[in-house]
């Protein structure tokens, strides 16, 4: 007998909760670079395409299979989907459902972590009076878990245990008494924070507080539609990523939070609130925010310059920097008021990934509620320990690609079948109306049978094919160059360069220039090779070497070729984390797979006893 | 702001806010279902 016995404490918890799971650190930081990247105002145009025929379909999907495995006694999506397919395998189709969450929540809860630290950064007036190069070089020490520049020994690590300990202590107080509390002061807490920084963003004035443009010109940037850019694939599967990323499908937290809903209650009306309310975070204040701020002080070269390294970037390296313009006591509020809202979209966001798993040791192995919290800690500690020691490495991208990326995907195309082609169309309707508070348009049926799952193949096949370059159009079959980032570059380790063995006696450069320094900083010793054109940089890269094991080949001046050995001696190289990484998402999923044929073994042999 | 940059933000962002508005004030004005329902906190409230 299960000692699940989890309910929701009201209806506007209900959504709160589901609309902090969706509002994420993305809303605020992905959004933007995504939109500035993808053709300015334009790109809305696909973005909210994808909202309507992917986003939304996706939610109701979601919703109603949990709330119809919730009528079983099941809470997370393995025994959900086996409820609803008569085949054995969809149950561990169902282990995606929990695999991504705590693949997620491992690195999820280390960027939540930074953000726990950058409030306290920002009280104490750590950013005062350093330049942008010392506030970007704060963010690279703070990942340096070996080195402290801020007094506390192991920063991160100890940031990211506080925060585990505070997100399992929450999950131990229960979906009412933990999770639904958090997500109705969470949720109001980061749009009002989201509001009044949205409006010292778009309100700022050249000449004041040091600013070089108006905010308005940042927004001028982001909004100005190149509609050129619509006629390119890349711009469209960039819209249907950033739909589907941002609104939390795919992922199996949305099924569980549902599963506590009865039969008659209404999901329609709260799967579309929590949706727009998500909509309006991400549309309205997050393209109000960073880059009206940044291209203020930065100008938008720069900011196109700083978005390519994404919009975590952005946000760490530079923002500390912009809101130190403002004044000690308004760069401490504007610095609480920015962190403090990615802290409480990321907390309501990283308390919705615990939730699943948990929900199965509960009704599959009777755990207790604190139990399965502690199981969940303790899982994503070991998990978590690799991303934060081995950051640079690449671990923690690894976690995102495969666990926060692709997982997502093929769970949401496989679930969309299920739920359209298995399950059935007519009985997933009667699903989704029972009880609703509004009539959904009956058009949905057409485009949740046939539109979604076709658009979830077409985003899945894309990003297994991505061409170099994003260039869909200059590409012939005959010699398709794969992206870095296609699923296929990522299997052949194309982004790893000449470096492919997991150990070598030298270190070969991965690209090509001159020799321009070897440096020591902060105790460790670098070897940097830069190209330049017309006397400026174009590409400059540091690689880290050991003197005491490694012999340098080269000195400054000297002209390297990629695939140079740099130094020879004895080498770990980064695609040994990588692939450890791999392994060890791999083998994640195996054990929960093996669970769940155990528990399944369970419920049959208690039925053959039953009987 | 350009005019066609004004145009296309306010639209989208007036639609966007209005939408979320009206959802959540549904959400907010919808009575309850009969008991038993889903959710704890209205358990003991008759009706």
């Amino acid at each position: 007998m299960s000692t699940n016995t989890e309910s929701w404490g009201s209806r506007v918890g209900l959504v709160l909760a589901m609309a902090g799971n969706a509002v994420g650190f993305g809303n605020f930081l992905r959004f933007p670079v995504q939109a500035i990247q993808n053709g300015g105002g334009a790109f809305i145009i696909p973005y909210l395409v994808s909202f309507l025929l992917l986003g939304l379909p996706l939610l109701m999907i979601e919703w109603s299979i949990g709330r119809f495995g919730g009528r079983f006694g099941h809470h997370s999506t393995p025994f959900i989907m086996d409820a609803m397919g008569k085949r054995r395998f969809w149950k561990y189709v169902g282990v995606f459902g929990i695999f991504s969450n705590i693949a997620i929540a491992s690195y999820y809860c280390y960027i939540e972590s930074w953000t726990m630290s950058y409030v306290y950064h920002s009280l104490k007036g750590t950013f005062n009076g350093m330049t942008q190069h010392e506030v970007a070089g704060f963010f690279s020490n703070y990942l340096d878990v070996t080195t402290s520049t801020t007094g506390i020994p192991y920063e991160a690590l100890v940031f990211f245990v506080l925060c585990l300990a505070l997100n399992t202590w929450i999950l131990s107080r229960g979906l009412s008494g933990g999770v639904e509390k958090v997500a109705k002061v969470g949720v109001p807490l980061l749009i009002v924070f989201g509001i009044l920084l949205a409006i010292k963003g778009t309100t700022l004035k050249a000449g004041t507080d040091g600013a070089v443009y108006d905010g308005t010109v940042g927004l001028n940037f982001l909004w100005t539609p190149d509609y050129t850019s619509l006629a390119n694939p890349k711009v469209w599967l960039a819209a249907a990523g950033q739909i589907f990323f941002t609104l939390s499908v795919g992922m199996g937290s949305i099924q569980c939070y549902a599963s506590y809903i009865k039969k008659r209650d209404d999901i329609a009306l709260n799967a579309m609130s929590a949706g727009w309310m998500n909509e309006f975070v991400e549309v309205v204040l997050g393209s109000a925010i960073i880059i009206p701020i940044s291209i203020g002080y930065l100008g938008i070269d720069r900011v196109v310059e700083l978005s390519n390294i994404g919009g975590l970037g952005l946000g760490f390296r530079t923002m500390p920097f912009l809101f130190e313009q403002w004044g000690p006591l308004l760069s401490a509020i504007a610095g609480t008021c920015f962190f403090g809202l990615l802290f409480f979209a990321g907390i309501t966001s990283s308390l919705a990934m615990g939730t699943p798993g948990m929900g199965f040791l509960m009704d599959e192995f009777n755990w207790s509620r604190k139990n399965a919290a502690l199981g969940f800690g303790t899982i994503i500690l070991i998990l978590g320990l690799p991303v934060i020691l081995f950051f640079n490495q690449g671990v923690f991208d690894e976690y995102d690609y495969w666990g926060g990326t692709v997982s997502l995907v093929v769970f949401a195309l496989l679930e969309s079948v299920l739920f359209s082609w298995v399950f059935g169309l007519k009985n997933g309707w009667r699903e989704i109306n029972m009880g609703a508070d509004i009539k959904i348009p009956v058009i949905y049926r057409f485009i949740i049978k046939f539109i979604t799952p076709v658009m979830l193949i077409v985003v899945f096949l894309g990003s297994i094919v991505r061409p170099v370059n994003d260039d869909w159009l200059g590409q012939s079959l005959g010699e398709w160059n794969f992206h870095n980032e296609s699923i296929i570059g990522q299997l052949k380790h194309q982004g790893v360069g000449p470096n492919k063995q997991w150990f070598a006696t030298a270190f070969y450069s991965e690209n090509a220039g001159e020799v321009d320094s070897i440096f020591q900083l902060r105790k460790k010793h670098y070897i940097s090779v830069s190209s330049h054109e017309d006397g400026k940089v174009t590409s400059s890269q540091n690689y880290r070497y050991l003197p005491a094991k490694h012999k340098l080949k080269f000195k400054p001046g000297d002209k390297v070729v990629k695939g140079d050995a740099l130094f020879t001696g004895k080498v770990i190289n980064k695609v040994f984390y990588i692939d450890m990484a791999r392994l060890l998402l791999m083998s994640l999923f195996v054990f929960l797979a093996v669970l769940v044929y155990i528990a399944w073994r369970k419920r049959y042999h208690n039925q053959n006893q039953q009987t | 702001m350009n005019t066609s940059a004004l145009i296309l933000m306010v639209t989208v962002q007036v639609t966007v806010t209005a939408l979320a508005a009206w959802f959540f004030y549904k959400i907010l004005v919808t009575k309850p279902m009969a008991e038993p329902d889903s959710y704890s906190e209205n358990d003991d409230v008759e009706r």
